[in-house]
């Protein structure tokens, strides 16, 4: 792991409802490359919004967001062409209903990255094969469990060879059966190199797979560190709190 | 018009079976002829047809175009207009929302009837060309529909479906034509084809400014035949016959739309 900063945040707050609601207060974050960044926190605590703001899906109120040195909050940036780079995987999958799952995978290098239809379908069965679903690649999405779902988002995501990946919340909505199969391919992606933040519950991944953990509270960023400190030795009372409840 | 001259060419014609039928079914019989074969008055009818056709079909192309416009320029407003800082983007898009609601009120606020009058003989009064005013008339009238229609389907669509394709680095125009436009189609369907049957039975009015549609040429072979209940029964059952033929085929690529997701 390098200690370049792929993506810095820097001030970073963000209103809803005109003000009323306050979801970051202010954070101040960096991820280098390589790292693999979980980020925990009670509901509401703001960790969902803040990975949302890193792609600009949602937009700060206050406060910059840099990718590769770039500042992606200004409005002069090309914000597309920075959302290539940093794949993002959601709560509810968020698959195409009306493609296959090979179309799903191929649409967006086809269009985006001007790969020819023979080239994005290679690698898009390439990367099928990985998370153990070649053989769904002609099936639609309904015809799938929410596991193979969730596998399919991730790949989905990684067929536009991002920089960076953006897991929000990624087995929350899943069987609790399932939930191994999603962990076990971003465990292997981690491995694999790939600069990631992850927001979740699942604590035994945070542990073992995570590099540095955030501990989030009323959208701020209470505590941070690596994952054997925060989870044995926390040193904040919330932080101690929310552990308690969780662990 | 030479009653006894219909007369002679029905006896010449008519099989004999017919002649010897009861009276009321005699009758019928001899009003279809006058209405149908007699001065191949059918072809009046097959123009009519014809003529609706081609002016629903246009019409519908018209509407649909518009009313995707209409709706995009509607649900963008509603996304990214609102809470933005001022700029030319903005201004022009606020102004073709604001000219899409004006649109949408006075179309919808007044008769089809009233505005093809208008269309052809106020605001096209220099052309006689009553197709050309009736596909006007009727694609924008249809397109003030078809556009809400359309909204609704967009606004059905999960809001994460346009994350997602946003996230992946298409823009706003991009994951609207791959990602949300074809699915909220799918969703409208129904309603579209009860549009486009509304669509289809309003042309009917086209004969008020001298559109020789289904109607009207049903009401000339009227005037022609002294006969009212055979030409427009015909009319009726032919329009009706085309509802149900669409309604049939609609259902048909519906289905086929609805197994790309089971």
């Amino acid at each position: 792991m390098s200690t370049e900063a792929i993506i810095r945040v820097e001030g970073l707050e963000k209103h809803f409802a005109g003000g009323a609601i306050k979801a970051l207060t202010g954070v101040d974050l960096q991820i280098a490359r390589g790292e693999v960044l979980v980020i925990i926190g009670p509901s509401g605590s703001g960790k969902s919004t803040l990975l949302r703001c890193l792609n600009l899906l949602e937009t700060p109120t206050h406060g910059r967001v840099f990718f590769e040195g770039a500042d992606i909050t200004d409005p002069k940036a090309d914000i597309n062409l920075h959302r290539r780079k940093m794949g993002m995987v959601f709560q509810h999958f968020n698959l195409f209903p009306h493609m296959t799952v090979l179309r799903n995978m191929t649409l967006a290098p086809m269009k985006l990255l001007h790969r020819s239809p023979a080239e994005a379908e290679s690698e898009a069965r390439a990367l099928l094969a990985r998370v153990g679903l070649s053989d769904r690649a002609d099936a639609y999405p309904s015809q799938l469990s929410g596991g193979q779902k969730q596998r399919v988002a991730i790949v989905r995501a990684l067929s536009m060879n991002p920089e960076v990946m953006l897991f929000d919340e990624p087995t929350s909505a899943l069987d609790p059966e399932m939930v191994g199969e999603v962990l076990d391919v971003m465990k292997q992606l981690a491995l694999d190199g790939m600069t990631m933040a992850v927001v979740t519950h699942e604590m035994g991944f945070a542990r073992e797979v995570g590099d540095r953990v955030v501990f989030m509270d009323g959208g701020a960023i209470v505590e941070e560190g690596v994952p054997e400190r925060i989870f044995s030795a926390p040193t904040h009372q919330r932080t101690k709190d929310f552990l308690s409840k969780v662990l | 018009m030479n009653q006894s001259a219909v007369m002679q060419e029905w006896l010449a014609t008519a099989p004999d079976w017919i002649l010897s039928l009861p009276k009321w079914a005699y009758d019928q019989c001899y009003a279809f002829f006058k209405s149908f074969i007699y001065d191949d008055r059918y072809l009046i009818f097959v123009k009519g047809l014809g003529n609706t056709l081609k002016l629903t079909f246009l019409a519908l192309l018209l509407g649909i175009a518009l009313g995707v416009v209409v709706a995009l320029v509607r649900v963008s407003w509603d996304k990214y207009g609102a809470g933005q800082p001022l700029s030319p983007g903005k201004f022009l898009l606020g102004l073709a929302n604001a000219v899409s609601k004006v649109y949408l009120t006075v179309i919808r606020g007044t008769p089809v009837v009233v505005q093809i009058m208008i269309i052809f003989f106020v605001i096209m009064a220099n052309s006689n060309n009553k197709m050309f005013a009736g596909v006007v008339a009727f694609g924008v009238n249809s397109g003030a529909y078809v556009a809400e229609i359309i909204r609704g389907g967009i606004m059905s669509i999960e809001g994460g479906q346009f994350e997602a394709g946003r996230s992946l680095g298409f823009g706003y125009t991009q994951t609207m034509w791959y990602i949300i436009l074809p699915q909220a189609f799918k969703v409208v369907l129904p309603t579209l084809v009860n549009e486009f049957i509304v669509l289809l039975k309003e042309t009917a009015v086209a004969g008020y400014v001298g559109l020789t549609d289904l109607t009207r040429a049903a009401n000339i072979i009227r005037g022609v035949s002294y006969q009212d209940f055979m030409p427009l029964l015909g009319a009726a059952a032919v329009y009706l016959i085309m509802v149900m033929f669409f309604t049939w085929l609609m259902g048909k690529l519906e289905r086929r739309l609805r197994t790309s997701e089971h």
